[in-house]
């Protein structure tokens, strides 16, 4: 499903990696490794488009991403670094703009009930600006829950979360894999997942 | 057949909602945080009052001037507030999730512009009429003003999201924007104060408002387009 073929990725007049080949079907779990700077995080970005691989190409369902954009996008999810959530707009506006970008109409209530699993139960309607670090990475989590998108592009999604919230996001992900889906993460917590495929690339070669 | 009618009823709601979704963002965005329209607007006025001190209190002079004087101040004050239009997105991710919308990006761009507009051109173009008489122009006059700056500072948002976007993430990117767009402004200057001028001279001036009409739908075809690759290469 996704196929990353000879990829190169440099960043100003640094070669981060070379020759990158693997493949991802349905259901797998792809952790990448890496020291701080190997390029963990311009992986992910060239996995969702963001990034121009230097060399190389980024195949979905055999075709490579950046002739389908639209329909690409559409299966996937990328939690970057920043959290992508305006600190002038409530948790629940947050969401709902969101889900209308996306093209999605929900009823307010899923929204609320995402927003409630999540653990902001009672601070739907605070602007996040006063909600904790912690609280904003849930508000940008919530989105996960309300997704039907195929590929998770997550990273480092356990930074600014407490031992429960981690172990939650933990679950979303197996229950994302069970559903035949993929997820690509990065991380430098040790975080149990039962997962049936789990795969590991790592940067530091 | 049944396949393609299917995916064209699902595609454009979508589409059209997400459109909306993005209006109605920006303006919440902006109605929360109405000290920066505020500046806009208090610096056009500001800047435009500063002519009769420092030029010359004499009416006939003003009335010669004002044409130009509100047009350049409506400029600066449109190019003012450019930094604001992708810069907070970018800081926070938003643009990022942007990109990665399942939308054609440029129409979202529109989108965004256009909420720009409203927030910070409309109101200079309903302001001009009160900048218009402290400056001596008739009524006439006045309303041709409001007519080719109604159609001018559309142009200018659109002109400068190229320049706001193509500079995001530059230290500095504030006056490189002003390098960059302020030429292209020119011509919208030219016919948007000739307008005026023609009027008040007796000629006819209907080229003129074709003219910044036609840059319009110029700009409006052809800028959303330049903007969005442009945004792709600065989010790199």
């Amino acid at each position: 499903m996704l196929e990353v073929r000879n990829l190169e990725c440099v960043r100003g007049d640094h070669r981060l990696f070379t020759d990158l080949n693997f493949q991802l079907e349905g259901g797998e779990l792809l952790r990448l490794r890496g020291a701080n700077g190997s390029g963990k995080t311009s992986l992910l970005r060239t996995l969702c488009g963001l990034l121009e691989p230097a060399e190389g190409e980024v195949l979905w369902r055999g075709e490579n991403i950046r002739a389908q954009r639209d329909e690409f996008n559409a299966e996937l999810l990328y939690l970057g670094h920043s959290n992508g959530v305006k600190a002038e707009l409530t948790a629940f506006e947050n969401l709902r703009i969101h889900n209308a970008l996306c093209g999605r109409r929900l009823p307010d209530d899923r929204l609320y009930d995402a927003l409630v699993e999540i653990g902001l139960g009672g601070r739907e309607d605070l602007p996040t600006q006063v909600l904790s670090q912690g609280q904003k990475r849930r508000v940008a989590l919530a989105r996960l829950l309300l997704s039907d998108a195929a590929l998770w592009v997550l990273d480092e999604p356990f930074t600014a979360l407490d031992v429960d919230a981690v172990a939650q996001l933990a679950r979303l992900m197996e229950a994302h894999l069970q559903r035949g889906g993929m997820v690509v993460y990065t991380t430098h917590q040790e975080v149990e997942m039962r997962a049936g495929a789990c795969r590991e690339v790592n940067l530091d070669r | 057949m049944n396949g393609i009618n299917e995916t064209g009823a699902a595609v454009q709601p979508s589409l059209m909602s997400a459109w909306r979704a993005m209006i109605l963002r920006d303006l919440t965005l902006a109605m929360r945080r109405r000290a920066d329209v505020l500046t806009t607007l208090f610096f056009f006025i500001i800047v435009v009052s500063l002519f009769p001190l420092g030029v010359s209190p004499e009416m006939a002079v003003l009335r010669e001037i004002a044409p130009g004087v509100i047009w350049v101040a409506a400029l600066l004050a449109s190019m003012l507030s450019l930094g604001r239009l992708f810069s907070d997105d970018f800081q926070d991710g938003t643009l990022e999730q942007m990109l990665l919308l399942p939308q054609p990006l440029s129409v979202l761009v529109l989108a965004k512009v256009l909420a720009h507009w409203l927030v910070s051109g409309l109101p200079l173009v309903l302001l001009s009429p009160l900048l218009g008489m402290q400056l001596g122009l008739d009524g006439e006059a006045i309303g041709l003003l409001m007519l080719t700056l109604l159609l001018g500072t559309p142009v200018l948002s659109l002109i400068g999201s190229v320049g706001a976007a193509l500079t995001l993430g530059v230290r500095g990117g504030g006056v490189l924007v002003s390098l960059l767009v302020l030429p292209l402004y020119i011509p919208v200057l030219i016919f948007g104060t000739g307008a005026v001028d023609a009027a008040t001279s007796g000629m006819e001036y209907d080229g003129h408002l074709s003219l910044l009409g036609a840059f319009l739908v110029l700009a409006a075809l052809l800028a959303p387009l330049a903007t969005a690759a442009a945004l792709r290469i600065s989010a790199e």
